[in-house]
């Protein structure tokens, strides 16, 4: 053996070459072992014929070969492992890992049976489905599902107890805007409050993901990213579940058993609210173990979209007609401006904000800016109306949002122009999208807390 | 002289399980093993070896053990299993086989004169 010195040093090479053969995918953990003990042979006797313990292991790492070839060759005999990357329980590398994900799979399944359980809750005070309920369960479904999935958040970034009393502060100012109003169930306000709340409450969902560092811009780009794959991740839960229910009321219709008053009493509702939590883990389980679906779907979905806004404006001019403007038509405007807005979201938060502006950039700007020139046409049209006919609930919440939209896409295509003429870095960008979340949150609020007494409970 | 890749990939498995029949050993040694037995003719990789070693565990040929060498070093182990031994014979059977073809054609029925026209490289 060498001098001491020239261990240490030795060590140090095999840790950082360890860290090398880690990262590759196809190798795991107890190959980096074996191949480190094979490596360590090949060292020993290297110096035993009177090398220098770090020519030695230059001269060892040259004869192992690349490790591109290795872990190619690895990878044809465990091709699965280039596929089955979320181990969702136990069985991973390392045990401190495995007792964390067994950890988190407790928690979730905990957080999940509340969810599932507290849906059921209401109607042992009198307030089931069949009952006339429509108004409870339409402004407070999103109470029984979003407060275990922040739960389970908070509890995975262990938030500090201020934080946690804020989230329960908020929860609790979302079931006074559901219940302490006295609307009517077909008020238009009800409807509003149906679908404001949730938006609500995922950012207070948002405000337990980014516990760790809630001024953080990077943490709030990974609240974009997470919303997104839940997203993904709910509906394929979804489909599943479809699946799922066919198959149980065939079966038992077969056998003469109708189990329609289950499916819709218990499995559809417990399954759903149980489903928001599922996924909420599914997500933070798999993060960085397998690819986002989300920006892939943005990738796919951003030429085609760009393609039909240009050919509709290139129709609009070629017929000047008119648009059409019901209050549909602002609904479905919104609605485009959101899907534009999300297609922009999504592939910022894959992209490396450090790669130079490409076609895809200069696409991205065509698309922005032709979803702010048809929403700017719907707007004109649509300011005549409202001066007209006066204003109702859900019309100042539809151009409210619209304004909002549209302000925020017209800095991005602002931003995303300087971006491709390289006067702004990329980061620029970033930082306004993450900076811009707060004001949906606040508007959401406003619409639930403020509109219904200030349209008088319409 | 280089023994050519796919034939070294054809000798691979009875190469490593006639190995493991002499006694339990570890990659490293295996390799040793396999360069002493050919004179440093045969071009084997660890991208060829350790694959393999995994390959035969899988099919139940070997098993594997870790233990550990000196302090925190552990090492992977390998062993034969009765099936490996089978495989083996098997294996040893075909080879038989080729090889006395091979004899047959270049040595010809009961002579052992060489034929001169398949020379037989820079080695005699």
């Amino acid at each position: 053996m060498t001098a001491p010195d020239g261990q240490d040093e030795l060590e140090a090479q095999f840790a950082q070459w360890r860290l090398y053969v880690q990262r590759r995918r196809a190798l795991q953990r107890s190959d980096a072992e074996e191949l480190e003990d094979h490596l360590r042979g090949s060292v020993d006797e290297l110096i035993a014929v009177g090398l220098r313990a770090d020519e030695a292991f230059l001269v060892a790492v040259k004869r192992m070969g690349s490790l591109d070839d290795l872990s190619r060759e690895f990878a044809r005999e465990h091709s699965e492992r280039l596929w089955k990357q979320l181990v969702l329980t136990g069985e991973t590398d390392s045990p401190v890992a495995a007792t964390r994900s067994r950890r988190d799979l407790v928690a979730m399944v905990i957080c999940g049976a509340g969810a599932a359980a507290s849906i059921k809750v209401p109607e042992l005070f009198g307030m089931g489905f069949e009952e006339d309920a429509d108004r409870f369960y339409a402004t407070n479904f999103s109470l029984f599902a979003l407060p275990w999935l922040a739960a389970f958040l908070a509890w995975r970034r262990r938030a500090r107890p201020a934080l946690i009393g804020v989230l329960v502060a908020l929860f609790a100012l979302g079931v006074v805007a559901a219940n302490v109003y006295p609307l009517a169930a077909d008020s238009q306000s009800v409807v509003l409050t149906a679908i404001h709340l949730p938006i609500a409450l995922w950012f207070v969902v948002g405000l337990a993901y980014v516990a760790d560092d809630l001024r953080s811009s990077r943490r709030r780009m990974d609240f974009i990213r997470f919303t997104g794959e839940w997203f993904v991740y709910f509906v394929l839960i979804a489909l599943g579940g479809g699946v799922l229910i066919a198959f149980m009321f065939g079966t038992f219709e077969a056998i003469g058993i109708s189990p329609d008053v289950f499916i819709s009493q218990w499995l559809l509702p417990c399954g759903f609210f149980a489903a928001v939590v599922v996924a909420g883990w599914l997500v933070e389980a798999k993060q960085g173990v397998v690819e986002n679906i989300a920006p892939v779907l943005t990738r796919l979905f951003t030429p085609l979209f760009t393609a039909v806004l240009l050919s509709f404006l290139v129709a609009f001019g070629w017929t000047s007609a008119g648009i059409d403007v019901e209050r549909e038509a602002l609904i479905l405007f919104n609605l485009l401006l959101v899907v534009v807005l999300g297609l922009l979201l999504y592939s910022i938060s894959a992209r490396d904000p450090l790669a130079p502006p490409g076609l895809f950039d200069k696409l991205q700007f065509a698309l922005v800016v032709s979803a702010l020139v048809i929403d700017v046409l719907v707007l004109l049209e649509i300011t005549g109306r409202i001066g007209e006919y006066g204003t109702t609930p859900n019309k100042a919440a539809a151009l409210g949002e619209n304004v909002i939209l549209l302000a925020n896409l017209a800095w991005s295509a602002w931003l995303v122009l300087g971006f491709i003429r390289k006067h702004m870095p990329f980061a620029a960008l970033e930082r306004w999208q993450t900076g811009y979340l707060p004001v949906y949150a606040a508007w959401a609020w406003i619409v639930v807390l403020v509109f219904p007494p200030l349209f008088s409970y319409l | 002289m280089r023994v050519a890749k796919d034939l070294v990939a054809a000798a691979a498995t009875p190469m490593v399980l006639g190995i493991l029949a002499e006694g339990d050993s570890y990659g490293y040694a295996i390799l040793k093993r396999i360069n002493e037995l050919s004179g440093g003719e045969l071009d084997w990789t660890e991208g060829l070896l350790y694959p393999l070693l995994h390959r035969l565990e899988r099919l139940g040929y070997v098993e594997s053990s870790w233990q550990s060498v000196s302090g925190e070093r552990r090492r992977k182990y390998y062993r034969i299993t009765n099936k490996g031994v089978a495989e083996l014979a098997e294996h040893r059977r075909q080879w038989d086989t080729v090889v006395d073809a091979l004899k047959e054609i270049w040595l010809g029925p009961g002579d052992f004169r060489p034929l001169a026209a398949i020379p037989l490289g820079g080695q005699a």
